[in-house]
């Protein structure tokens, strides 16, 4: 599979996304300059996390104009599978290509730690390989991660399975205690209704190399290497 | 036309506004010929400034230790210092100080210093792949410390989070003596292929002068002079000296620098900080033995009629100047381009020494640039120095006259709770430290931060460390144990201690006893770094770290070491690990607990000598702790210092949850034993059937070592007694600093 990772100005987790996905999955990635219009024949397309044009308006503002991402949501609206973490994320929900919003944290700080994480099914592409119940651990790193959506949105993206991650405790359990932003409902990672376009806030590429001791963001991963094996 | 036609001619009382001495004034007459014009009399006053010319240091900076075995480019001869790391790669790394900007404008003020050490770093070629900060604060009980401590954490985190740098380690203490001025030391290090490196130098009459980056504007101007000066009620008026940081052009002019190097077209490189086009225009000048005409009119601005002595001396940030081979003009340009950054045309490298600066074609300003620089035509002054009285005072302590409380578990809570020992959680949540997936200890945490080196087996390991209450004590002793203890941290980790870097924190040198602070720290780093073989790569001075009200801060010579693995399997963490491993102690307990956080803090006596240290025993307690690492022994390595034993072992505990039960040395006094902080000891913890192994190999290294006891449960117990639960006492050491700085 061929992977396109967007790399905008201020994107600063690109190559992170890269390592992973090539020398550890090794998979064929290509670079996706934002100023191109030409995505490279990618079967899949990251956007990667960081600071897009400084992203000194709200996160993700910005990027979301930028040339690439025409081609990115004709892309996506073609049914192509596009995954956004953390300012990728951010982007996704700018551009309208998921539902909701991120908004600041609560506690009005940036927050860089390791949380834990639940699947909430795994009938999406991001979750099939992840066990049910099983709470990963993987690192936050944002000042705007809070989720938010009004509650008929909620509501439907409940019903119709969208609801990629949850917060939770080591052991499983959402609870307060273990939402680090204050995000609807603990919500850590949605999809679109389509279920194409992902986009979720925790860094899965952090917890991907044995070399940093934490392996639980391969998981994610392998879901979607599972469009290769199927 | 001469550069002095137009104007009134400056007098000694404008050069002494500038900060300039009048034997100073006299000294640049007598190079120029002339008198010098307010333009020429600013470059002076910048480039003579303490903070660009080390004028009261560089006499005791020249004894330091600068060669070892792995030095590519020693201190002073490039940006920041470059270790040879093997593999055909080199680690660039140093440590800068942004100590008055924070003073005034904490956000600010820090993030600029994050921003211009990373710059030095990547000005060489490398690219950052980690950073540290050393943070010093006043009493934090008040309200401007916690605003300060907040402002400044904010602006290192919304700085480096943005650049995409991991900040994986610091250090943070708080003290009445940082009221009013704190310490903001930055530290960053990098990697670079051999080969691929860039030096800050400027040769080749006719070769073309690039400024890049962003625009030029009125900020920071006399900068280098405003931190050259003590801090007084009036300083705020000096806000237009504290720069205005943009990391997002930071990223893009990394991104932009590192590619411009691989064209080839590069003759040199070097980053605007202090001083700005002036300092970068002289110093690559001098250092290639050459002049040059610069056309301050082209310089990009932020705003319309600048002063020819604005732009010259703007220290506007995310700035570069680049001297380009005559002909690959275009290459340079088209990579500016692609990064949305100016690239613009300001000069020619000329024959001879002359910086000619001009204005629509009227020359503004014509120095020799050899005469600005350290090393050059910049003074050096010898100072005088002298002990203290309070310094033979303080070897008068006995232990005898500090009464034992009658409860130690009291004194242990007052321990973990305090913001000096306490978890600084807080502080490090608001960095990004995973970002660059190269932070090995998230996980798997240790004394010293351990950064993989992607693509090989090796990783570094980085410490930042200076306890400022033991240099105040003792500057000769206690900067050695500043030097011991980061490379007991790196060697606990793992990790082979390298070099260091130091960033040099005093008040006004032209006080003689905090000159004599100076002088012993600057020889108790030279013994200590001789010892371990961690030659000095470069660093910063800052003086003048008082304000007119308090006197001077505690003498804080912040020492970054880095330490090599060179395989990154030899990695050591420092928690406990398994129920039923023996915990052993390497070194002695003594019958010590001279200038503790539990002294100083807990009885509030303040002047006692430096804690127990010994060289030699410090030196072989490392080289024992390395042996056992490598051979596989032990499955823990902690070391003791702040908060002594105690603290210690609660650390190790609450890693894991896991607990203790030891007793203690009834030789000497309990309180002494558990939060004493003699120096040169190393917790471990050993397998049950590697003990007898563990036992001869210490043996084997002559180091004094002791059974302390072993890991068991979930509770904390000395000598059959609990300390209570390592959940309980977790929460306290987790929460203490947000409890005091949220409330």
């Amino acid at each position: 599979m061929k992977f396109g990772v967007v790399v905008f100005p201020g994107s600063n987790c690109d190559q992170d996304m890269i390592y992973v996905l090539r020398n550890i999955l090794k998979q064929e990635v290509v670079e996706l300059w934002h100023k191109d219009h030409n995505l490279h024949n990618a079967d899949f397309i990251v956007l990667p996390g960081g600071f897009s044009y400084g992203d000194y308006l709200r996160s993700g503002a910005i990027a979301r104009f930028s040339p690439i991402m025409s081609e990115v949501m004709e892309f996506a609206d073609k049914g192509g599978y596009l995954f956004g973490v953390c300012n990728g994320f951010q982007i996704l929900c700018e551009a309208g290509l998921v539902p909701g919003a991120l908004l600041r944290n609560t506690e009005l700080k940036f927050s860089c730690k390791n949380v834990f994480i639940k699947a909430e099914n795994k009938d999406t592409l991001l979750t099939s390989a992840v066990p049910k119940n099983k709470a990963l651990r993987i690192p936050i790193a944002h000042g705007e991660g809070s989720y938010f959506a009004d509650a008929a949105v909620l509501r439907k993206m409940n019903e119709n399975g969208q609801i990629l991650f949850r917060y939770c405790e080591e052991n499983g359990q959402v609870t307060p205690e273990s939402n680090p932003n204050g995000s609807l409902e603990n919500i850590a990672g949605v999809c679109n209704d389509r279920k194409n376009v992902f986009g979720m806030m925790p860094h899965p590429e952090r917890a991907s190399d044995s070399v940093l001791h934490n392996s639980d963001g391969l998981l994610i991963f392998n879901s979607l290497l599972s469009l290769v094996t199927s | 036309m001469t550069a002095t036609a137009k104007e009134s001619l400056p007098n000694v009382d404008t050069a002494k506004k500038l900060g300039l001495l009048p034997e100073e004034f006299d000294k640049i007459k007598s190079i120029l010929g002339r008198t010098p014009n307010f333009t020429e009399l600013s470059i002076y006053s910048v480039m003579w400034s303490e903070h660009c010319s080390y004028k009261n240091s560089i006499l005791w900076l020249k004894t330091l230790p600068k060669d070892g075995p792995h030095m590519l480019a020693k201190a002073g001869e490039e940006n920041a210092g470059l270790v040879d790391i093997g593999g055909g790669l080199g680690c660039a790394f140093k440590i800068e100080s942004h100590n008055h900007p924070s003073a005034l404008e904490p956000y600010q003020g820090a993030a600029t210093g994050v921003g211009g050490i990373n710059r030095d770093i990547f000005t060489m070629g490398a690219r950052p792949i980690a950073q540290l900060n050393s943070l010093r604060f006043g009493d934090l009980k008040l309200d401007k410390t916690k605003w300060l401590m907040k402002g400044v954490v904010k602006g290192i985190g919304d700085y480096g989070n943005a650049f995409g740098i991991p900040t994986v380690g610091g250090e943070v203490f708080f003290d009445e003596c940082y009221n009013t001025n704190p310490l903001v030391n930055a530290m960053s290090a990098g990697i670079v292929k051999a080969g691929e490196t860039a030096s800050a130098i400027s040769y080749g009459a006719g070769n073309p002068v690039f400024i890049v980056g962003s625009s030029t504007g009125k900020d920071g101007i006399h900068g280098a002079t405003f931190a050259s000066a003590d801090i007084t009620k009036d300083s705020a008026k000096d806000l237009p000296a504290v720069q205005v940081g943009d990391p997002f052009q930071e990223k893009l002019l990394l991104e932009a620098s590192l590619e411009v190097i691989k064209t080839g077209a590069v003759i040199g490189m070097q980053d605007m900080g202090a001083a700005g086009i002036t300092c970068s225009t002289s110093e690559m000048s001098a250092k290639g033995e050459h002049g040059m005409n610069i056309w301050l009119d082209k310089v990009p601005t932020r705003q319309a009629n600048m002063q020819p002595f604005e732009i010259l001396l703007s220290e506007s940030q995310e700035r570069m100047l680049i001297v380009v081979k005559k002909g690959m003009e275009k290459e340079v340009e088209k990579v500016f381009e692609k990064w949305d950054l100016n690239c613009v045309l300001i000069g020619e490298v000329t024959t001879g020494n002359r910086l000619r600066y001009f204005m629509h074609e009227e020359l503004v300003a014509d120095v020799p640039g050899d005469t600005l620089v350290l090393g050059g035509g910049a003074p050096v002054y010898k100072r005088e120095f002298k002990e203290p009285a309070s310094f033979s005072e303080s070897k008068k302590f006995k232990i005898e006259s500090i009464e034992e409380p009658k409860d130690l578990k009291v004194v242990s809570r007052f321990l973990l709770a305090h913001p000096n020992i306490a978890s600084k959680r807080w502080v490090y949540n608001q960095y990004d430290s995973m970002v660059g997936t190269v932070n090995m200890s998230t996980n798997a945490p240790s004394d010293a931060a351990i950064v993989h080196i992607k693509g090989t087996d090796k990783a570094l390991a980085l410490k930042i460390d200076c306890n400022a209450r033991y240099v105040n004590a003792d500057p000769e002793i206690g900067c050695a144990i500043a030097v011991s203890e980061a490379a007991r941290n790196i060697t606990c980790s793992g990790g082979e201690p390298s070099a260091i870097t130091n960033c040099l924190n005093f008040g006004n040198p032209y006080n003689p006893e905090v000159y004599w602070q100076f002088v012993g720290a600057i020889k108790g780093m030279s013994a200590a770094c001789i010892k371990f073989k961690t030659p000095v790569t470069g660093g910063n001075v800052s003086f003048y770290n008082q304000s007119s009200f308090e006197g001077p801060v505690f003498p804080t010579p912040t020492i970054g070491m880095l330490g090599i693995l060179d395989d990154k399997e030899n990695q050591m963490t420092l928690g406990f690990k398994n129920e039923g491993d023996f915990i052993y102690m390497i070194g002695d307990s003594k019958n010590c607990i001279a200038s503790s956080e539990y002294l100083y803090s807990y009885h509030k006596f303040k002047n006692s000598p430096a804690p127990y240290f010994n060289l030699d025993e410090e030196y072989a307690a490392h080289q024992a702790v390395k042996a056992v690492i490598r051979l596989k022994l032990i499955n823990s390595a902690h070391d003791v210092s702040d908060g002594g034993l105690f603290v210690a072992l609660a650390e190790c505990s609450f890693v894991s949850g896991l607990g203790f039960e030891v007793n203690s040395d009834k030789t000497i006094r309990a309180d002494a034993f558990l939060f004493g902080e003699a120096q040169g000891r190393i917790i471990v913890s050993v397998r049950k059937e590697d003990e007898v192994k563990l036992v001869d190999e210490l043996k084997k290294h002559e180091v004094r070592f002791s059974k302390l006891g072993f890991i068991r449960g979930k509770e904390m117990l000395v000598d059959g007694e609990s300390f209570g639960s390592v959940k309980e006492a977790r929460e306290v050491y987790d929460h203490s600093l947000e409890e005091i700085l949220e409330n």
